[in-house]
This record gives structure tokens, sequence and C-alpha cells, in this order.
């Protein structure tokens, strides 16, 4: 058959590149600004837009779903066209999806330091910016499924398998756990609580590790290392089986960042079980990537780029072998909430991700500018650097987390807390956050490195905007096997089976953790005691959220006697059935706060607000001085007690058209207790109602409250 | 109530673990068997697909 002239589409290869490096570099400088406000906390400039709970999430956003995200698509734009040795199917769709992709994230650096959150983990953008995302996405699955079918290739190498099952398991993921119903344009509830929504949140958050920041890079690894090494994959029956163990074990992993945590027993351990069995296809990949340079050794020596493969691969082998360990319940209990986990983290970003996007870029711009790269003795200082960073960054985390466990769980002899302060634990830590700044201030000296030396490349040459290329039309696929084909030859070149298998096997693992949560009502044992959130303590939570301070407070007293003794009795499930959204934290920067209701007088609240090392000298958190002049935004209290009671949260009938007055009420009344203690302030400040929800956290098991909404609450 | 007592007003839920436990086994079974028995020279013709495009020109 007459071989076909077509080009390659380099132009939006080169254009997420880009991207990439330039929200990486915003990324990791916010990541930089966010260490060190732990080390001097003047750096939160006593402004609401800079403080670190709303630049935190700006930084994880920026750098998975900006620097990252534009890195897979830049990999998947370049290797799936030679794969299928056809152009992409439009260049109009690649081009929606680019633009697309870069106003989600120009939306999103807008929105989170002006405080639109929802404060679920890594899913912290608004409605709108949601369904922006599904939609891009959409685009993205759109153009590429339409790639594939008209490929010139019989087969689908496994790589693509792996961009499949990104893109059908993350699509799953982002609808799922973006059910949230609006209360206004860029304001609303998730549209699960407590339990429940953190179950739904930590499915969809351990898998956005797992299908954003693996799968797709595995992908990249099984293409550009066969590529830079030119030789083939180690062993593709591996890679077969690495592909399905891996999507069909992944999905169940998420309630091990639960353990000891108010959600249900079974599963809790179902999550430990498929955690710790992920070992084996992690490694599996591992070994194939590594296993491919057999016999090529030597080659790493000299070849700056596979030096980048090879650092990424093994620092995706540490933390797939750190993982599963956390995931067991007694390391859990000492790595849960404390800086182990920031550490086990950025091993993957910095050493995974990073690394293997730095090999991959170094390789990509010679190939498409048609110049050898400006200086490989600048890349070669870039990989040393760059590996030092990471050790400078993890190691001293790795410290602070065992100190900070230690100091938590250290009792006296007579039986008391050695730390009754907790704030001493965390001062103890602040050298180490200090180093771990310059880890990352070494990373992000070779990232600018780098950013010249592509720079130079690109401008010594020119663009291959369209590269041309040629290759035999495909005879028609038979839709139906050929004789002697086996079942996964057969699905293997037929996408749309790939994509229902993989979707099969992912939903499995999420529909059995889900739906008996969701279904048996034991799951969530009810305390009668329990009641909704007063108006004025909803809009207090809201500020609660709009701060992040999720970001280094956990609301979750884990049945541990350090933990007891330190903050009172341990959380319920039953606690929560309000919670829209659930506020369990990650990680305790700061000490918990699920019974911190009632514990200090307003006044110290009000005074903390301020100025918080005037409660606590030495204290590391921001002050929050705008909370004592805004005013609070009454405006949609109706609206917002009327979504919590299309979620089910039982107010009285009609009680939107009173919470204002209701709220009026509690805050004068809050106001005069202040004036009581010396503090004069008007009623309709945000800090009431802030107080108004800190006050009342955790209160409800005890029997301290006395909450009335005017007429009969409906029983739940 | 503890979540067990629901399993256990499921009738024959003796047989739920050993329906998951089969369905697990199979299906590494199965891939684990296409795996090895896949021909050998199409197993290496796949994997060359990354190494088939002509561009060869060296990347530094």
């Amino acid at each position: 058959m007459e071989a076909e002239r077509f080009q390659y589409d380099n132009r939006i290869v080169r254009n997420f590149a880009v991207a990439s490096i330039i929200f990486g570099l915003i990324g990791m400088l916010v990541g930089l600004l966010v260490a060190l406000q732990l080390v001097f906390p003047a750096l939160n400039f006593d402004l609401p837009y800079t403080t670190f709970g709303r630049i935190r999430p700006l930084h994880t956003n920026a750098v998975i779903f900006a620097f990252v995200g534009n890195g897979i698509f830049a990999g998947v734009y370049y290797s799936l066209q030679r794969l299928l040795k056809t152009r992409m199917y439009s260049d109009v769709l690649s081009n929606i999806h680019f633009w697309g992709w870069q106003l989600i994230i120009l939306a999103a650096a807008v929105s989170l330091p002006l405080g639109f959150s929802t404060a679920k983990e890594y899913a912290e953008l608004e409605w709108p910016i949601d369904i922006a995302i599904t939609l891009i996405w959409v685009v993205f699955g759109w153009n590429m499924f339409a790639t594939i079918l008209k490929r010139r290739v019989q087969h689908l190498y496994v790589a693509i398998w792996f961009y499949i099952a990104t893109f059908v398991t993350v699509a799953v993921l982002h609808i799922v756990n973006s059910f949230e119903i609006p209360v206004s344009f860029m304001k609303s509830y998730s549209g699960y609580a407590g339990v429940q929504d953190a179950l739904v949140q930590w499915w969809y958050g351990h898998n956005a590790v797992a299908f954003f920041l693996t799968t797709p890079y595995l992908g990249l690894m099984y293409y550009f290392v066969p590529k830079a090494a030119n030789r083939p994959v180690y062993s593709y029956r591996l890679s077969i089986i690495h592909f399905w163990a891996l999507i069909f074990l992944y999905i169940w992993a998420g309630p091990h960042h639960l353990l000891y945590t108010a959600l249900p027993d079974w599963a809790q351990s179902l999550g430990t079980v498929f955690s710790f069995m992920l070992i084996a296809p992690s490694w599996g990949g591992m070994v194939n990537g590594l296993l491919t340079l057999r016999g090529a050794w030597d080659k790493v020596r000299e070849d700056v780029v596979l030096k980048f493969m090879v650092v990424a691969i093994t620092a995706y082998g540490m933390s797939t072998f750190e993982g599963p360990m956390l995931s067991l319940k007694n390391v859990n209990a000492i790595g849960h909430f404390t800086d182990w986990i920031i550490a086990h983290v950025h091993i993957g970003a910095l050493g995974w991700n990073g690394m293997l996007t730095f090999g991959m870029l170094y390789w990509l711009f010679p190939k498409m500018y048609g110049k050898p790269l400006f200086s490989t003795k600048l890349a070669n200082f870039h990989f040393w650097i760059g590996t030092l960073g990471i050790m400078f960054y993890a190691i001293p985390l790795y410290i602070a987390g065992l100190t900070q466990f230690e100091m938590w769980r250290d009792f006296t002899e007579d039986g008391l807390l050695r730390y009754p302060n907790f704030l001493e634990t965390v001062t103890q830590l602040v050298p180490m956050y200090a180093l771990r700044s310059l880890g990352g201030t070494l990373y992000l000296v070779g990232f600018v490195v780098m950013m010249y030396n592509l720079y130079k490349t690109a401008v010594a040459g020119k663009l291959v905007a369209n590269e041309d290329a040629e290759a035999a039309p495909l005879a028609k696929v038979q839709s139906a096997r050929y004789a002697g084909e086996g079942w996964h030859r057969w699905i293997e070149r037929k996408p749309t089976q790939l994509l229902v298998f993989s979707l099969v096997v992912i939903l499995i693992g999420g529909l059995v953790e889900m739906v008996p949560t969701f279904l048996v009502k034991s799951n969530i044992p009810t305390i009668t005691e329990v009641k909704p959130y007063t108006p004025l303590e909803l809009l207090g939570r809201d500020i609660y959220t709009r701060e992040g301070c999720y970001t280094c407070h956990s609301q979750m007293i884990r049945p541990f006697r350090f933990e007891t003794e330190r903050y009172g009795e341990y959380s319920k499930a039953g606690e929560y059935i309000y919670d829209h959204p659930f506020q369990w934290g990650s990680k305790r920067t700061g000490p918990d706060l699920h019974r911190v209701g009632g514990k200090y007088p307003h006044s110290w609240h009000y005074n903390h607000m301020m100025d918080p090392s005037s409660m606590s000298p030495n204290s590391i958190m921001p002050a929050y001085p705008w909370l004592l002049d805004d005013e609070l935004d009454t405006a949609t209290t109706g609206a917002k007690i009327r979504a919590m009671q299309t979620l089910g949260v039982p107010y009285p009938k009609g009680f939107d058209q009173r919470a204002n007055a209701h709220l009026s009420k509690q805050a004068g009344n809050i106001a005069a207790e202040l004036k009581v203690q010396g503090i004069e302030t008007p009623s309709n400040k945000e800090i009431v109602a802030l107080i108004a929800y800190l006050q009342r956290l955790g209160t409800d098991i005890k029997g301290q409250n006395n909450v009335n909404f005017g007429s009969e609450t409906a029983a739940r | 109530m503890k979540f067990i007592n629901y399993l256990k007003s499921i009738a024959g839920v003796d047989v739920f673990p050993m329906i998951s436990l089969l369905i697990f086994f199979v299906f590494f079974l199965l891939l684990l068997w296409y795996v090895f028995a896949t021909d050998r020279k199409e197993i290496l013709s796949l994997k060359n697909i990354p190494l088939e495009n002509e561009d060869n020109t060296p990347h530094l």
C-alpha cells in the first residue's frame, strides 16, 4: 500500500510545554513562599490574599493541575501522534483544550487568593470552574479518541492505555467529588456531609494522585524512556500486567487517608489491604522502567535526559514503597497529620513528576527546534542541584514528622502530657522548615537554569511546527476478532472496549466502598444531641473554609490516649452529619480544633485572630486583622439555609426567612459577652460569626448546647 | 447497630466473600494466562512501536 504523507502538530506540544514551565515556576515560587511563611510568619503580610490558608491551595493546585497537567498534555500530544502515526484529529479541539485549560488555571489563580474555595483538598475550585474543567476534559478526551480512531497503526501501545485510563478515571473522580449545591456565583456546599464527604474526597484525593500524577506519567515513561534510551521497554508482558493490576487496585486505596478516623472500620481495612497490594504493580512498573536501561547504563552516565529519568523512576519506586507502608495502621498512626506526609508527597512531586517532566523537556526541545540542547553542562547542573534539592526538602521533613509525633505522644512519669502546649511541638520544627525551604530553593534554582537552557535552545533553532511524516494507511480495522487472536489483543485495538473495560475496573472499587456508606445507616450512628449549625455559626464556618483553616488544623480527634488527653473525647461519625463539606484536615501545623468550643473565652479568640502571638508567644499562625473590620455578609443567609435544607439539614420550614433575625440575636449576645470581657466590637463583624462557630465546635455531645430554631426541628 | 447486622440479613451472604475472592483471582489468572500465552514475536513487534519512527536524530 502506498505511504500517505501527513504532518505531526508540534506547535500544540510546544505550547503545553511552555505553559507547564511558566506555571511550574509560579507554582513552585508560591510553594517556596508558603514554606517560608512557616519560618517567618511576617511573610503572610497581614493580607487576606497572601495568607497561608489561601495560597497553600494555590500552590498545590498550580503544581498538580498547571505544571504537571500541562506536562501531561505536552507529552500525550507528542507521543500519541507518533504512536498512532497520525496528526491529532482536530487542531481546533487541540487549541480549545490548550486555551481552555490555561483559562481554568488563571481562574484558579485569581479565585483561590480571593477566598473562593470549596475547602476540599486539591478540589478547592468553585462550581463554575468545576464545570469548565469538565467541558475542557471532554474536549481532551474527544480529541484523543478521535485521533485513535483515525490511526495508521493497528495496535494501541501500552502508553495509550494509560492515557485512556487517565481520561476515564479523572472524569469519574472529578464529577463524583464535585457534587455541590450552588448558593451563589462562586459559593457552593458539598453535596455530601461528614464521613461520606470524607470518603468521597479521599477516594478522589488519592486517585488524583493515582490517575493524574501517576498513570499519565507512567504512559509518558513507557514512551519517553525507550525513546531516550533508544531501546524497547524491558518487558511488554510486564507492562500489560502493570497496567491492569494498577488501575484495578489503585481505586480502592483512598480510605488509607482516613485510618483511625470516624470512618467505619471495614472501609479503613479495605483501604489498607488494597494499598498494601499496590506495591506489586507499582514496583513492577518501576522495575520495568529501570530495566529498560539494562545493558545501557553507560549511556546514563553520558545522557542527562536518562539521568533525570532514572531519578524519576527511582523516586516513583521510593514513594510507592512508602505509600503502602504508610497505609498500615501502625505506621499511619505515626505519619498521619505530621510533616512526614508532606515529605512523602514531595518525593513523588519533585522526584517522580518533576524529574520526568524535566527529562522529557530536555528531550523534546532539541527535537522540536531542530537544534541540539544549548548546554549539556547546565542541564547536568540542573540535574545535580535538583536532586540535592529533593534531599534537602525531604529529609528535614522526615525528621520533623517523627519529632512531631514523638512530642505529641510523650507522657511524663505521672501520666501527663510532657508537651501540653501544642505550640512547643511546632516551634521545635521551625529549623527543619527553614532547611526544607532551602531544599525548595535549590530545586527552584535548577528549574530556572532549565528555563534559560531551553530558551537558548529554542532561539537558536526554529520550531518545526508541522513535522513531515509518512506511513502506510491502515486497512480497515476489522471489528470482530481475527482467527487465533487473543481477547486482549482484540480489546487493545479497540479503544472503546479499552475505555469500557477500564471504566468497569475502576468503578468496582469505588462502588464497593461508597455505596454501603451511603445506604447503610448504621455506618454513621446518629447522636440525638447533634443539631444543625445556627445561621451565625454557619456563616462563621464559611469564613473558616474561606480562609483555608483546614490547611493547618484538623477536626478529627483519633482514639489515642495522647490525643484524647490533649483535645478531649475522640471524634464520632455522628458529630459530622451537618458538615457540608467535612473539615477533618490532613495535617496539623496547628492543634486539632474539633473540641475547641468552650475551651477559651470569646475574647481569647478575638485577640488571637487579631494577633496570634499576643495569646501564644512565638506562634507561627498568620494574623487575621480583616476579620475584625469586615462586616459579615448576610445577604445570602436565606439562600444558604435553603441549600442546607435541600441537602437534608433539618431546619424548620420557613426558617430561611427568620435566619437573619436569629443570626442578629446570637451575634448581639456574643458582642455583649465580649464587652463584659473588655472588648468593644459591633456585632456585625465577621469575627463574631467565626467565634460563634469555633465556640460551637465539638460541644454538642457534651450536652452544652441549647440550639433552638424557634419551632420544632425535624428529626433527621 | 453494627454493620455486620445488615450483612447477616442478606440471604446467602456467606458466598459473597468467596465470589469476591474468585473474581479477584480469576481476573489476575486470566491476565497472566493471556500475557504468557501471547506469541513472542507479536510481543516483540508491540514493544517496538515507539521506536518505529524513522526520526532518530540525536537529542543532545
